[in-house]
Parts: C-alpha cells; structure tokens; sequence
C-alpha cells in the first residue's frame, strides 16, 4: 500500500500486477510467443518448405513430430512458421481497428454538439451488427485473400472499439476538471491530448488487447473457411483448412494449427487480465499475513502490557447488569495483514436504552456496529463475545426480528430493482411467516407509520423513484416490520440534506417511544448524539476511552471528548472566533501504540501517557462516567468551550 | 406505432403529438419503446442499403467476377441487365426497395434459383440450432458465473478464482470451428456416439448445438461473475444479510436483478455473434443453413446471394437486439432513463 501513497500510480500498479500469478504468467507467455514468430521463419522455414513426394501424408513419426502434408512437408515446421505471418495479420488487423476506433471515439468529444451525436449515432447503429457478419460482408467487398481479410476484420473491428472509447471519453470529458479546462478556455484539441487521451491508455490497452485476441480468433476463421489467406501462403486458419481434410488419417495435422490459435489466444488473454488488474479493473489483494496471524498478534498486544495493568482490560470485564440487552466483551476485529480496527470494546445498552457511540472516521465505530449485528465485511475476523437478548449473538434465531439496521446511505441501501414495499413485506415473510397478502398489508402499515404519504401506491414503487429521507424512512419502516428491541443505526443522517436529518432523527426518537426499543447510534456528531442519546461512548483508535452520561458531557474528563465537546458551535458561540480544532491526524488502523494512542494529540500528555496504555476507569463525573486516561481533567476545571458545548446538550 | 408518428414531419399544434413528444424525452415505457423502434428502423434502412450498396463497392465488374474471365461477353451482358446493372443508380436502388417490398431478393448468378427460395429452403436449418443454443447458454452462464462469484467474493477461495478464469478463458478463447472438430474427433471418430456431419435425427444436433454453446457460456458466465462481484459489494445486499434472509432469497431475489440487467445487456452482443458463429459451425458440419450457404455464395462470387443471406443475417441481428433491450426494459425499468 505504500506504493500508492509515492504517487506512481500506475506504474506500481504494473508492478505488483506483475507480481501475481496471472501478471507473472503473462508476462512469460507474451516472451515466449514473441521469440516463437521471431526465430521459427530463420530457423525452419527451409523445413517447412521442403517437399518430400515420398513422404506424402505421413502419421506422427520420429522424423516428423506431427506427421505431412498432401506434398510431404512437415507440419510441426509448418505451424511454427506460420506463427509469425498469423500475428503479423492479426495484429496489423488490430492496428487497424484501434486506429479507426480512437478515431470515432474520441471524434464526439472534439467535434461540435450535432456532428458529435452524428458520430455516436452511426457507431450506435453500426455496433449492433455482429463483427463476423461484417467481415464477411467486407471479405465480399475486398474480395477472397490476405489484403482482403486484414481489411475486412480491421474495420469490422471499429465500431465495436469506437463504441467503448466513446462511453470512456464521455464519462471523463463530463468531469470537473475537463469542465474546468473547457471554462479556462482550453481548446478542443489540447483538451483531448493533455485530459482525454491519458486518462484512458490504461482501458484502451485492455481493449486493444481483446480485440487482438478477437481478430487472430476471426482470422483463423477466415482462412479456415477459405475465404483468408490463400495458397502458397499459410496462417494457422489455412493450415487447419489443409488438415481437416485429413482428420481421419492424421487428426494431428488438424489439431496442431488449432492448438496454436488457442494457445495464443490464451496468451493474449492472459495479457488482458494483467493490463485489467494494473487498471484495477480486478481486484488485486497483495498477499499479506494469513487471517491466522491475528488473534496472535492481538494476544502479544495484550501481553505487551505493562505490569502495573491486570492481565485484562477493565473492558474486558463484563459489567455487572442483569438487565442488559447487549453485552459485548473484549470485541476485537481484525483484518489480514494486522490492521485491528477495534481493540478490545467492552459496552452494554440496557433495554429501551439510547446509547450513542462517537468517534472520528477510522475509530472503528461502524465495524463496532457491524460486528454487533455480526456483519463484519470479509476477510475481517471478530473476535470477543456478543450477548444479545441473553444468547450468544451469531446463534440467536431471532436476530431478523428483534434487531433493526439503518445504515448511512439510504440511496445505496435499497434494492433499486425492487419494490420498496416488496422488499419491507419480505421481512414479514420470512422470520413472521405471514402470507403474502398479510405482509404486504403490514408494509404498506409500516410506510405510512414512518410517514411516507400515500403509502399504498409507494409501496409499489422503485427506489428511485423516492427522495433521499423518504427512502431512509422507508429503511426506519423496514426495521420495524417486526418489534425490534435493539435498533443499531450508523450515521442514519450523514448523507442526507440538514432539514431531512432533524425529520429522521424525530423519527428515531418517535420509534423509540412506540416500541420501546434501544438504540446504538453511531456518529461523527457529538452534537446529535447530544440530542437523542441517554448515554455516550467516545472511540478513539478502536477503543473506547470515555462514557458518561449525556447530560454530565460538561463534565468530560479525556481531553479528547473534551475536545470534541469544545468544536461543537452553538448560538452563543461568537461567530468571530475559530472554532476549535484537535491539532495532529488520528491513528491509522494499523499503527500500534505501548501507550494512549491519543497522546501525540494530547496537550497534557507525559511520558507514562507514551508507555502505558491507561484503563477504563470510574472517574470524577458521577455513576455511570468512567474515562481512560492517565491525566483526566477534574470537573471544575473545564474550559469555557466545553461549558458552552454541555449547554448545547442540554 | 402512434407513438411512432412523431419522428415524421408532423404540423404542430395535434395534442396527442405532444403527448407523444413528451413521452419521448420522458422516461416512461412507450417513450422507450419508440426510441428503440425508430433506432431499429434506421438500422434496418442501414442494412437494406448497405446489401444493395455491396454490390457496386466491389472493384473491376461483379458479374464479370462472377462468371470467370472466359464468359461470353453477351452472356455477361445479358446477365448485367438481368440483374439491372446497366440502369442509373438511383432507379436500381428504387426497384431494389420496392423487389424487397414484395419479398423478391433476385436470383442466384449461380444456380439460378431465387434468393428468397434459397434463404426460406435453408434458414429453419439454421433456427433450429440457434435457438436451444441460446436456451442453453442461459441456463447454463448464469447459475454458473453466479456460483463463482458468490465462492470467490471479497478475494476468498482465490486459487478457485484463478481456476475458474483460466478455465473459462480458455474455453472462451476457443473459436467454435475448432472445438467443433475437436467434438467431432472425440464424439463422433474416437466414441462414435454422434453422427459427424448432415442434419438428421435429434443426435445430430448435439455437437453442432454444443459447438455454439460453450464458447458464449464460458464468455457470459465470465461476465455474470465481474458483474455478480459487484452487486455482492452494494449496499443492499449488505442490507439483504442484515434482514437475516436466507441465502436462497439473498442471491437469487436480491442480486439477480441487479446483475441480470447489465449481465444482458453484454449478453446481448454474445447473442447476435452466436448467429454469425453458426457460419462456421455449419461448415464444419455441412449443416445445411444459411452458413454453409453463405460462404458458398462469396467463394463463388454469387453475389445477389450473398446480398439476400446478409439482409437475413443483418436483419434477425437486429430484432435479438431490440428484444434483449425490451427484456433489460422490462427487468429493470430504470434502463429506459437512460435510453439513447
């Protein structure tokens, strides 16, 4: 990964492709086809000419590996030699094709607004004719032969290509920057040289390469059918033409030509995939430490400890409280290579509860989340216990039922292909086993219950055809087909416009006080965890380090949720001064601290804040307020920002 | 067709006309519908012409091309009237629409029989082995590239992955004529189970059929895979596991669709090259169809032959066309946003 960050992009990209298996292979395969149409004329064309009118026809034998021909020559020469003059063809063919394409392609980005459409339009009707009905309509026009066949499948190759240069040209020539360029006055021209053409080498060396695949494949065709390369000459299509007459007698002066055109088929695929995964048009997972490794990893973590900590964390305790809904120990997850992004979480969420979980991006709050609802993404693995409704959370059957999700981009969290009432109803379907009418009826229920107006024909409705906090008020109904008791919801408002969040979380609140369920609401926001949530629990780096009540948030005792607490403006903020900000960068996933991992950001920190990391604690705010630090600020000595944030909550 | 009306010159002013226009830039289906069938058309009006423009593209005199360079010159000339070369352009290309109009293609330099007779004796042939491959490939791609993406998502089972890629990047690379012999030499030489070549009983299609089939399934299911992969990354379907659905609905409801739409309209190509690849495969197997007829006309030089099977060929390209696009339409209504 560091390679990405030195900013030579593609060139590293190249590089670790090349280091996989498929990249590796191509790049071995592609030398040895170059070397074979290099060297096999020079060295056995004299052999592949030599016609031997007693060794006619001939089977595979010790002098002849693949037997003769009609005219005693030797086929094995024959096929290597003919290498050369079936790529020369087919690559000249190639030439032609990605020529005519760039051409077409990028014509509708230079040309004006009509004769562009003009040129998209006939390469539109032109691409939906099939290439080889094409070359043989151009193989009657230039007529029987090479020429002939090197024109016909180089053009019939453009409109295709034309077609996806065009779709890359559009998609970049619609970017800001090319925008920007437009404005500044740049000229068509230099737009396409210095924006358009280097942005897609990548993509059209893949195409290139699969139309060099298709036009060796087409040509083979050609000649096999008679209608390419013509006698004396020979291409492998020829020299398979030749051989199948004589499949019966000697199946191997059929098979061999054939063989070759797949081989090199193959070989240009392979080529393909490794441009493809360069382009990270495939996804490429540079091997890294096996899932294995981590558990063990995190045990040294542990044991790394200094001694004036208990082998466990406080965290890992499991808190006294018999009414718990969610109990979660000692939670970690890790991902392959030793990034933990969660480091040993330790919360509970009573029942009815509203418990928000505050972090920055990266603190490992949403995969707190997921993993509570045992969703972690692949090939992340959790570890630590997760009591939910007094069963072990993965083996719990009513886990459709009893937890609701809602997460933070309802425009991407629908299906869009299918009906928004379909796919509440199949909740109910499913863990309610209601009939389909009785589903539907409820779904219908449950929309107008989250206040979708007329929520019968909506029901019937596509995703898209919603607006943003109607569809993340839909998802709010889709938790509530059944009687959820837990509803975990990660940054339910981030992606929606600021008049729809207050809906949305009025919504929430409105829920809540139906069902009576609990809440975990995960976000960035203190200020809205402030407003809906009894409870607060700030992250940082994959642990948490504070947790107090809502109303005691003046009380804060960690400089960091202090901190968080002061950048929140309010109305009696004065609108001249900066708003205050946390000096330094957070953590990445994979960094490892002996320490606070907030110490490099932390005004008040000391040497032993660098050395040990610090507990969870009770701390001086009252029941409930217990803080991970070293240095925690006493209640009174609060800044006049965090006095003004607690106001905020309030 | 009404919607059709608004392509032509029309006076401005007619309610329906501008109900009409207003259903064109819209969304909505018959809008859709209409774009579609005006491209069909102008793509129809382009084959027509090109078949006819064929004929005066070939250099030196196609009749002459024809008969070899021994003709009689009052033979060629004759057969230049018959064919109505001698006359201006513009009057041939009009008795060219309106002979097409009535279903006459002209007649074979050849054997003199007519093109329309040739094509109704030997395109069934050639139907009746397109249309269980294109059954076949369905039922087979899909299911396939799905299972694979689901094993190998999020970079799991990666040496599954890579045996799946070379598998079907071989078998995809493969030109039919080639695996058709090499079907031949094992089926029907080695085992002889099938026959080699002719069409007779229903064994007689299984190669031919097969040799059209696995090249496109190894193609499509590639495709359904990229595709499947990512759908299985969106969001939904992480919405789909949180609902706690059963894998059965979570793949086969929730990810299909999505895949399906654009899995076809990639399909959609595969399916007009499947009609071209049954040139090859019909010689191959002296399949009598349209392809062995074809390839025939060219090496002959029967060039009002090759003009009338172009026509055919062009024109059922064309409608596989419009109906794979009816049928994303139909599957996911959002494509018909994005129309033109």
């Amino acid at each position: 990964m560091a390679a990405n960050r030195s900013g030579t992009g593609a060139r590293a990209a190249l590089r670790r492709s090349l280091h996989t298996p498929i990249g590796l292979s191509a790049v071995i395969a592609g030398l040895l086809l170059a070397a074979l149409a290099v060297a096999a004329p020079p060295l056995f064309g004299d052999r592949a000419e030599a016609i031997d009118t007693g060794a006619t026809n001939q089977g595979v034998s010790g002098a002849h590996w693949l037997g003769t021909d009609s005219l005693g020559r030797d086929i094995m020469a024959r096929v290597l030699v003919a290498s050369r003059l079936t790529l020369q063809l087919g690559l000249t063919a190639t030439v032609i094709g990605l020529a005519g394409g760039l051409v077409l392609g990028v014509a509708p980005s230079v040309l004006g607004r009509r004769a562009g459409r003009a040129v998209t339009a006939a390469v539109g009707v032109l691409v939906a004719f099939p290439g080889l009905l094409f070359v043989l309509f151009l193989a009657t026009v230039f007529g029987v032969g090479s020429t002939g066949a090197v024109l016909a499948i180089g053009l019939a190759l453009i409109p295709s290509l034309a077609r996806l240069i065009q779709n890359l040209t559009a998609s970049i020539a619609g970017s800001d920057y090319v925008a920007a360029a437009r404005i500044l006055g740049v000229g068509r021209f230099r737009i396409v040289v210095r924006h358009l053409l280097p942005n897609i080498v990548e993509p059209v060396v893949l195409f290139g390469v699969q139309a060099a695949t298709g036009s060796l494949i087409a040509f083979a065709g050609l000649s096999f059918l008679g209608l390419g390369v013509q006698s004396p000459d020979y291409d492998w299509g020829r020299l398979l033409n030749e051989g199948l007459g004589r499949v019966y007698v000697n199946p191997a002066s059929a098979l061999a030509p054939g063989t070759a055109v797949v081989l090199a088929g193959l070989v240009f695929g392979l080529i393909g995939e490794a441009v493809a995964q360069a382009g990270g048009r495939r996804t490429v997972t540079v091997p890294t430490a096996t899932p294995t490794d981590v558990p063990a990893a995190a045990a040294e973590q542990d044991t790394d400890l200094p001694p004036g900590n208990a082998n466990k964390d406080p965290q890992d305790r499991p808190d006294v409280n018999g009414d718990a809904l969610v109990q979660v120990t000692d939670l970690r997850v890790a991902f392959p290579g030793g990034r933990t992004a969660v480091r040993g979480v330790g919360l509970t969420v009573a029942a009815g509860e509203a418990v928000g979980l505050v972090g920055e991006s990266g603190s490992g709050k949403s995969l707190t989340a997921l993993a509570l609802a045992d969703l972690v993404p692949y090939p992340g693995r959790t570890t630590g216990t997760v009591r939910f409704d007094g069963a072990d959370l993965r083996s719990n059957p009513r886990l459709g039922t009893d937890l609701a999700l809602v997460f933070q981009d309802p425009m991407t969290s629908l299906n869009p292909a299918l009906r928004v009432g379909r796919q509440l109803a199949e909740v109910a379907e499913v863990h309610l086993g209601a009939s389909r009418g009785g589903a539907r009826a409820r779904a219908v229920a449950r929309l107008a219950a989250v206040g979708i107006p007329d929520a019968g024909r909506r029901a019937r409705q596509r995703p898209h055809e919603y607006s943003g906090g109607m569809r993340q008020r839909a998802f709010i109904g889709m938790g509530l087909m059944a009687e959820p008791k837990l509803i975990i919801a990660d940054e339910p408002t981030t992606a929606l416009d600021v008049t729809v969040q207050k809906q949305v979380l009025d919504l929430l609140g409105q829920v809540r006080a139906g069902t009576g369920a609990a809440l975990l609401l995960i976000s960035h926001d203190l200020g809205v965890v402030a407003e809906v949530c009894d409870r607060v629990l700030v992250m940082y780096a994959g642990r948490i380090v504070e947790e107090l009540p809502v109303r005691r948030l003046a009380d804060a005792a960690h400089p960091y949720t202090r901190a968080l607490v002061g950048a929140i403006p309010t109305m009696a903020t004065d609108p001249a001064s900066e708003l205050a900000t946390i000096p330094g960068r957070p953590p990445e996933p994979g960094e490892e601290f002996p320490g606070c991992a907030f110490a490099a950001r932390c005004a008040s920190a000391t040497d032993r804040c660098r050395a040990e990391l610090p507990v969870l604690a009770a701390a001086g705010g009252g029941a409930g307020h217990r803080v991970a630090c070293w240095h925690p600020a006493e209640p009174d000595a609060e800044p006049e920002a965090a006095r003004a944030g607690s106001e905020a909550a309030a | 067709m009404a919607a059709l009306a608004a392509f032509g010159e029309q006076p401005s002013g007619a309610g329906g006309l501008r109900a009409a226009a207003r259903a064109l830039a819209g969304d909505s289906w018959p809008g859709f519908v209409a774009r579609r069938l005006a491209r069909l058309l102008v793509s129809l009006a382009v084959v027509v012409t090109a078949s006819f423009a064929m004929i005066h593209l070939i250099p030196g005199d196609p009749v002459h091309a024809a008969l070899g360079p021994t003709a009689d010159p009052a033979l060629v000339a004759a057969r230049r009237h018959q064919l109505g070369l001698d006359r201006p352009l513009p009057a041939q290309y009009g008795s060219f629409l309106n002979n097409l109009f009535h279903g006459r293609l002209g007649e074979s330099i050849i054997s003199q029989t007519p093109v329309s007779q040739i094509v109704s004796d030997r395109l069934p042939a050639t139907l009746r082995l397109v249309a269980p491959a294109v059954v076949l490939i369905l039922l087979v791609a899909v299911p396939a590239g799905m299972i694979a993406a689901v094993l190998t998502r999020d970079g799991r089972r990666r040496r599954g992955e890579l045996a799946f890629a070379a598998t079907t990047g071989v078998l995809a690379a493969l030109p039919e004529f080639l695996l058709a012999v090499g079907l031949i030499a094992l089926f029907a030489v080695t085992w002889p189970v099938f026959p080699v070549a002719g069409q007779s009983d229903l064994s007689s299609y299984v190669l031919p059929v097969l040799s059209l089939t696995v090249v496109p399934t190894a193609s499509l299911s590639r495709v359904v895979r990229v595709e499947a992969l990512r759908v299985l990354r969106e969001d939904y379907m992480r919405t789909a596991r949180a609902k706690r659905l059963p894998a059965r609905l979570v793949y086969l409801r929730h990810a299909l669709p999505n895949l399906l739409t654009s899995s076809l309209t990639i399909g959609g190509m595969l399916f007009t090259s499947l009609l071209a690849g049954t040139v090859l495969v019909e010689n191959v197997f002296a399949w009598p169809g349209l392809g062995s007829t074809i390839v025939q006309a060219i090496t002959t030089k029967d060039y009002p032959l090759v003009q009338g099977v172009v026509l055919v060929y062009g024109t059922f390209a064309l409608l596989i066309t419009f109906a794979v696009d009816m049928a994303v339409a139909a599957v996911d209504p959002r494509s018909t946003v994005r129309g033109n």
